[in-house]
């Protein structure tokens, strides 16, 4: 028999439990998109002599757990303890092209096309174990890296490769493992936390090659702006500055030592700056935004009767300013041009997509590039890491042979990261003579919400070379992942329901992928209108939501969160005290999450706290669940800040949130008293990513506990103490009302 | 050539006297804990102890250090193995990226040392110069109430302050 016969054969012998016991791999033949973009089961899974596995992903842990989840799984699937398995994340010398690790699909795309290969791989040792047992596959357990015969006879994994190719195409329908202890829905302890809870090399930030120099780029105060010219001859003359690289519009310095490099960065930067992009509008830039020129896209169009003639018409207006990713760390890179080759060590989410950027910005063929992913401080989304990436390659590729370590000033980061595009959301609802909705309109209109690089380009740098390469004109992401409109779909059964949204191409502010794009806006505003409609109809806003929500595991949540608050016993609110509710499912397609949480507004000064926040969350299974609830954890607070503090500020010549004294982010004091994530977990389900999945249900609650304890709704984030007490102030003006 | 001792050894460097305490420690010395967050005083992802107090190693001409004593979070061992606060960081897996990690444990530290049992309240006011972005922070007070109790102490919540 083939070697595709045998398995043809064995995977059909197997199918019989996978049906028996419903725990299945994929719901049709296909296989995970991943892996039908790498089938070669050895591109993802190699078992080498001694036993022990190396297991491939093109994804990149952030520090969102991935390495730890994926190792799980890859575990779980081959029957081996997780300290077997050696993971190797993105590279692109040695793993599978999966794109960028972002929109919480890491586990879906990855932990899918692992959990496959590996089920493969399994069996296939099972195969071979099988074969020289002389006995059937079937009798077979596989167990700590090893097969066993019933007779006690056992073969380990190491032995077993040695006589198999897994140069082989992945099965698609290759049942999962039953029976014996699974490593899946434990909470493995984080595998990255050991190196850093105690100083070991656990970042890009921390390499130290031999030779190493150290370099920082030059640039003016944010993006829109460039330096003056310096003098160069003078600084290069400094003691320890190796070169000042310049080409075209980029300069960088080199020298033998961090600190002095920062000494000539700032000498480079003494003569001044200029405005060097037309002027930023004086308006509040959300404004600007909803008067541009703008291109319309539908979003969703429920049909439905059109609303009954004596309907009342329920209208608001929602906004956010810009947000900053913020990362601690600034971005860095370590870049090494040798032999012909730049190799460069990054934290950037996407080193395919990056290699392509930086061979076209080096004219160099992808393949004498290489980049290596390593983890760099929290990104949340799109912020320096690529741009950082091509600075070092440039300063690197002027010092041949020398590492070339490259790291952003606090200033730069903040001036030059790629923003969360500000937003507005016009909502309006008809309700019929039953209180009950009869029409809904959803408009939104926004920036790109990914000028993630592809392309020179899409590079800070592409774009300071002679000549300069063109930046990528920005399109809107399609739903259902949708960019600005991902999320402007209510989840709701809505009748008669259409959403619009106006994408606006011209970008007062350079914007790309922030955590949950679109969706946090979106969320924000489809859940404060939810119970604004509530209060219009005298409904508890929990189950006025439970009256349109028509998917069982979206109502799980619902009242999973609403009963371990306690939100049928609630204090009313009032007097500064308040309680409010949200939910969500992320992009309608994944993490479903609802998040109920109280809070005490200083009347005085404006200040909100919030004693106590309940989440529930459906991510499909779960396979570490402290991994979801750290991520739900972080989110959630992390919403909070965007929602409570933060808005990137401009005057006309450039951003003035230059660091974080100028862009406060919360603090220990401000954080939530408590914070409870209920995970529910759903075996044989899907993996669903939870990264952004708090991000709108945490906003929109907020929001609504502070209607609730000031009967007055705040729509424009964030609810700053300015804005809580200028609400507070007797006589009012609520411009974006109009209600009736 | 200057002279400074990090988790009780003496070392000599050869760097300008206006350089950093953290651009030492990080490159002259290899010691990865302090990070480089802001180099304004911010962020505390800097954070080292001098003299038990905890300082922003990034505002620290390395030059002006004199006899004052420099301690890391590499120095927060126990035989070799990780001290109370690393531990209890582990056991509450108190991180996402980890970049604040550091810092947050090395200021910790000095509170502890010097208040074995502070308030919940005066743990966060304590813990109020230093920046996470990931928003770890409930699991960081969790880490540092565990990390109280294994050193014989405790946190005290607010309510028992003033019952």
């Amino acid at each position: 028999m083939s070697a595709l016969g045998r398995r043809r054969f064995l995977a059909n012998a197997l199918v019989v439990s996978f049906v028996l016991s419903g725990r299945g791999l994929a719901q049709d033949k296909k296989l995970p998109p991943s892996l039908a973009k790498t089938p070669h089961l050895d591109s993802w899974i190699r078992v080498n002599a001694d036993g022990r596995v190396t297991v491939f992903t093109g994804k990149a842990e952030l520090g969102q757990g991935i390495r730890t989840a994926l190792t799980q799984v890859a575990a779980h699937e081959l029957a081996m303890p997780p300290a077997g398995i050696d993971l190797i994340t993105a590279d692109t010398d040695l793993t599978p092209d999966e794109g960028v690790t972002a929109g919480s699909h890491s586990m879906q795309d990855s932990g899918t096309a692992i959990l496959n290969a590996a089920a493969n791989v399994r069996a296939l040792l099972a195969e071979a174990a099988a074969w020289q047992f002389a006995i059937a596959a079937d009798q077979i357990v596989m167990r700590d890296g090893a097969a066993h015969a019933p007779d006690g006879r056992r073969i380990g994994y190491g032995d077993l490769a040695a006589g198999l190719s897994l140069e082989v195409q992945a099965e698609p329908d290759m049942p999962r493992r039953e029976g014996g202890t699974s490593v899946i829905g434990q909470n493995l302890p984080r595998l990255d936390i050991p190196a850093k809870v105690s100083g070991g090399q656990a970042y890009v930030q921390d390499i130290r090659l031999p030779g190493m120099l150290h370099a920082r780029v030059v640039r003016g105060p944010s993006d829109g702006t460039k330096v003056k010219a310096a003098d160069i001859a003078a600084v290069e003359k400094m003691p320890g500055v190796v070169k000042v690289v310049r080409e075209g519009g980029f300069m960088a310095v080199v020298a033998d030592q961090e600190w002095r490099a920062v000494k000539a960065l700032h000498r480079l930067q003494a003569a001044g700056w200029e405005r060097s992009a037309p002027p930023i509008p004086a308006s509040d830039l959300r404004e600007t935004i909803r008067r541009l020129p703008a291109e319309q896209v539908t979003i969703f169009d429920y049909p439905g009767p059109p609303s009954p003639a004596d309907a009342r018409t329920i209208r608001a207006r929602y906004s956010r300013p810009h947000l900053m990713h913020g990362s601690v760390g600034p971005s860095c890179a370590v870049a090494q041009w040798a032999n012909g080759r730049m190799t460069v060590w990054t934290h950037s989410q996407g080193v395919y997509p990056l290699r392509k950027a930086l061979a076209e910005l080096l004219r160099l063929e992808p393949q004498r590039v290489r980049c290596i992913h390593v983890e760099g401080a929290g990104c949340y989304g799109h912020n320096g890491a690529d741009d950082v990436a091509a600075d070092a390659a440039l300063a690197a590729r002027a010092v041949p042979g020398k590492p070339v370590r490259l790291q952003w000033m606090r200033e730069q980061e903040h001036g030059w990261e790629p923003l969360g595009s500000a937003m507005v959301v016009e909502l309006a609802a008809e309700l019929d003579a039953q209180n009950r909705i009869a029409g809904w309109r959803h408009e939104v209109w926004s920036n790109t919400h990914s000028t993630r690089p592809t392309t020179a380009g899409g590079l800070l740098a592409g774009g300071e070379l002679d000549p300069p390469f063109a930046t990528p004109k920005p399109r809107p992401i399609p739903m259902p992942e949708g960019g600005g409109a991902r999320n402007g779909n209510p989840i709701y059964a809505l009748p008669n329901a259409r959403g619009t949204f106006h994408f606006v191409e011209q970008m007062p502010a350079r914007v790309s992928a922030l955590r949950g794009l679109g969706a946090q806006m979106n969320v924000f505003a489809i859940e404060s209108f939810m119970d604004e409609l509530a209060a219009a109809t005298g409904a508890d806003p929990v189950a006025f939501r439970l009256a349109w929500l028509k998917d069982e595991r979206a109502r799980d949540v619902v009242r999973t969160a609403a009963d371990r608050f306690g939100w049928p016993a609630r204090r009313k609110g009032g007097d500064g005290v308040g309680t409010g509710f949200a939910f969500a499912r992320y992009k309608n397609l994944a993490t479903h999450c609802a998040v109920a949480l109280e809070v005490r507004v200083d009347r005085d000064t404006g200040e909100i706290r919030v004693p106590r926040v309940v989440a529930a969350v459906d991510s499909g299974e779960a396979v570490n669940p402290d991994g979801i609830r750290n991520q739900i954890e972080g989110g959630i607070v992390q919403s909070l800040s965007w929602t409570t503090l933060e808005a990137v500020g401009f005057d006309k010549t450039h951003r003035a949130s230059f660091d974080w004294s100028a862009y406060p982010i919360l603090r220990f004091p401000a954080v939530p008293g408590r914070v409870e994530v209920h995970v529910i977990d759903r075996p044989g389900e899907p993996f669903l990513g939870a990264g952004e999945a708090a991000q709108g249900p945490a906003a929109a609650a907020l929001g609504n506990a502070v209607a609730d304890a000031l009967g007055v709704r705040l729509r424009d984030m964030p609810l700053s103490p300015q804005r809580v007490k200028a609400a507070l102030r007797p006589v009012r003006a609520e411009p974006h009302q109009a209600a009736g | 050539m200057i002279t400074l001792t990090v988790n009780g050894k003496a070392h000599q460097v050869e760097v300008d006297p206006d350089t950093p305490l953290l651009y030492v420690l990080r490159n002259e010395l290899a010691l990865n804990g302090a990070k480089f967050g802001c180099g304004l005083g911010q962020c505390g992802a800097c954070t080292v102890l001098l003299d038990d107090k905890p300082v922003f190693s990034c505002l620290v001409p390395v030059a002006a250090l004199g006899a004052r004593k420099v301690r890391t979070l590499e120095g927060l061992q126990a035989n070799g193995k990780p001290g109370p606060l690393p531990s209890a960081f582990e056991a509450e897996q108190a991180a996402q990226c980890g970049y604040c990690i550091a810092g947050m444990i090395v200021r910790a530290q000095a509170l502890l040392e010097k208040n074995p049992r502070p308030t919940e309240e005066e743990v966060r006011s304590h813990l109020a110069p230093n920046l996470c972005r990931c928003g770890t922070h409930m699991r960081i007070l969790r880490a540092v109430r565990r990390a109280a109790e294994a050193m014989g102490g405790g946190v005290r919540d607010v309510a028992e302050q003033t019952p």
